[in-house]
């Protein structure tokens, strides 16, 4: 009686941890489902429950020139963007990490200060400085922008990296004759490399999605994919944004997937500490 | 043939001088142990060595060079860390054979080093094992296969057995000790265990707050500690408060309920003395001071009581294992031999009455 009592009562609390997994899934995978339908769709009206299967929208975008430019332009700001970051970010990283100067705290914190406030108003001023750099609708401009955006993946993940590494591997290295270059690039960057290749992952989808500072500072020559979508999704038929959407989370799928095995919680969680 | 020599090295870490003036004089082949509690500076000292902390003051020198402004890749020193010793990227081999590639060896000759170098420390069949495949014992023991096979002329270890279990740590340090005599390197060991010390050491220097207290031979420091610090910490010691006054014969200390008479001392009349004694100087003596037995613990090879002495306290003493000793019993004791500390003077006192199968040898 007793324990019948208790398995009705686990039951009910496993069906409602079901159903909230299921709802959380319906929630997140629904609309992504609903995307794919559409880029798939010929025609989808009112009463068919299911459309008919077409590629004549992935034609039509893909023969469009300006998706085409779009495309181009992306493939080449964002991973330039990533790169650059690395470059500019890594050493600062090893720095947090391993040197205590004054102001150490502030300046890790002032990293996450650009995304504490609303970006439109940080991109109206970027542009006015643009203006007089002449690098207004320039791809260094659009690079740079979408930099912006990846200072704090950059920084703060192989900060915590840097920091979960002891010192003692470092100095063993040292001791036994290496010097300071040699022990970084050949002791301490490839130990650090499962956290630097997820930070790279955060970074360069965060380039690669940025938007709002590519339209101010790109248009009207230098249009990455993102800031074309609101150009489709405003002027053409409904498909045709969701084909394009499509195309836009392709490669953060596809490196998703190729660097799923260094997706590990540490390097996150070892990244947002001060 | 390397000589290590420490010159009134000196290291603040802001006011605070984690070392201070330390002296210290390693001789070739020698096994130099750094012993003091944590906090004490071994550490420092030891890293100040390697060339991983510099020095506020003083020198440095190997076999008559001074090294203290070389980084630590162009020091003749090799170092085995606590732990995080091995790179995880690499295999044992790799891991060994790091710092002979820099060096430009020729194939053969590092394949041939490496496998001398794993040999020599019990596990040439690892090679090929990454670090996290090998427990933590054959971690260490590769840790000092890489330091040995760049031929270092000093050898550092720094609490290198600290993190494995006591039965392998005892083994561990077996075995180095037996490695470094059959190497004949001059080495610098920093423990803070003086078990450790007392039995791989040729010679400890004993580190307190900084200050170098004692540099000798397990058996002088034990038998003749020149600080209160070094007779509190090494061993098991009796410290007696007592209070001089001055006789014909030299100077009594009345100890308790104890009159002890220090011959060479010239101390002022009623001037503060500690008083050590081992305990197993403390003997069962027909005219001495009557006290109680409060605890008997075996301890195998020999029985130690704690005794319950008017006018002291607890009093530690060591009997053979087949003394008559029961709990509450009332026995008659005396120190045999005992050291004053007064200040920084030591007298000796060797009781006359000290008979001569009372304190077991073992224990010297």
């Amino acid at each position: 009686m007793h324990a019948a009592w208790f398995v009705a009562v686990a039951g009910l609390r496993r069906a409602l941890g079901i159903g909230a997994l299921l709802a959380l899934a319906a929630f997140i995978l629904g609309p992504l489902a609903t995307l794919l339908v559409w880029a798939f769709a010929g025609t989808w009206l009112f009463p068919n429950l299911v459309p008919e299967f077409s590629l004549k929208w992935w034609v039509y975008v893909l023969s469009n020139a300006d998706v085409g430019k779009a495309i181009r332009m992306s493939v080449l700001s964002a991973p330039t963007a990533t790169l650059l970051s690395a470059l500019i970010c890594i050493p600062a990283a090893y720095a947090f990490a391993r040197l205590e100067f004054p102001g150490r705290r502030l300046l890790l914190l002032s990293f996450l200060s650009a995304n504490a406030f609303p970006k439109i108003g940080l991109y109206v001023s970027i542009a006015t400085l643009f203006y007089r750099l002449n690098l207004m609708d320039t791809f260094a401009g659009v690079v740079l922008i979408q930099l912006v955006n990846t200072l704090l993946f950059m920084i703060w993940i192989p900060t915590g990296t840097f920091r979960g590494i002891n010192i003692n591997l470092e100095e063993a290295a040292r001791d036994v004759g290496a010097g300071p270059l040699r022990t970084f690039f050949q002791i301490t960057l490839p130990i650090a490399l499962p956290g630097l290749i997820v930070a790279a992952l955060f970074a360069f989808i965060a380039a690669f999605d940025e938007a709002q500072g590519s339209l101010i500072v790109g248009t009207p020559n230098h249009i990455t994919m993102p800031v074309l979508m609101y150009a489709l999704v405003l002027s053409y038929p409904q498909p045709v944004g969701a084909v394009f959407s499509v195309l836009l989370s392709l490669p953060s799928v596809i490196l998703l997937l190729a660097t799923q095995r260094y997706l590990r919680a540490g390097y996150l969680a070892a990244g947002y500490s001060l | 043939m390397a000589r290590l020599v420490l010159d009134r090295l000196t290291k603040r870490f802001g006011a605070h001088a984690a070392v201070h003036d330390v002296a210290l004089d390693v001789r070739d082949g020698e096994l130099m142990c750094l012993l003091g509690p944590s906090g004490c500076g071994k550490t420092t000292t030891l890293r100040m060595i390697g060339g991983f902390v510099t020095p506020d003051a003083g020198d440095i020198q190997i076999d008559g060079v001074s090294v203290v402004a070389m980084p630590p890749e162009r020091r003749p020193t090799a170092m085995v860390f606590q732990r995080y010793n091995l790179w995880p990227h690499m295999t044992v081999a790799q891991n060994v054979g790091f710092g002979l590639r820099l060096r430009r060896l020729a194939h053969a000759e590092v394949d041939r080093r490496i496998t001398q170098a794993l040999e020599l420390v019990g596990l040439p069949q690892s090679g090929r094992k990454f670090p996290h495949q090998l427990s933590g014992g054959e971690q260490q023991r590769v840790a000092v296969a890489r330091a040995l096979v760049l031929q270092p002329k000093i050898l550092l270890l720094d609490e290198p057995f600290s993190n494995l279990d006591a039965r392998l740590r005892v083994r561990m340090r077996e075995e180095v000790k037996q490695l470094q005599r059959t190497v004949g390197i001059t080495t610098v060991f920093v423990t803070h265990d003086q078990e450790e010390a007392l039995t791989i050491a040729d010679r400890i220097a004993v580190m307190h707050q900084g200050v170098l207290q004692q540099v000798d031979t397990p058996a002088t420091l034990y038998a003749y500690p020149r600080t209160l610090f070094v007779a509190d910490f090494i061993g098991t010691m009796n410290l007696i408060g007592a209070r001089a006054h001055a006789a014909p014969a030299g100077t009594v200390l009345s100890a308790g309920p104890w009159q002890l008479v220090a011959a060479g001392a010239r101390w002022p009349e009623g001037s503060d003395v500690t008083v050590a004694v081992r305990p197993e100087d403390v003997v069962m003596a027909p005219g001495g001071v009557e006290v109680e037995v409060r605890r008997v613990v075996n301890l195998g090879h020999y029985l130690q009581a704690v005794l319950w002495c008017p006018e002291i306290g607890e009093v530690r003493m060591f009997a053979d294992k087949g003394a008559a000793l029961g709990e509450g019993q009332r026995i008659a004791v005396q120190p045999a031999r005992a050291l004053a500390f007064h200040g920084s003077e030591l007298v000796e006192i060797g009781g006359p009455m000290r008979p001569a199968a009372a304190s077991p040898a073992e224990r010297r």
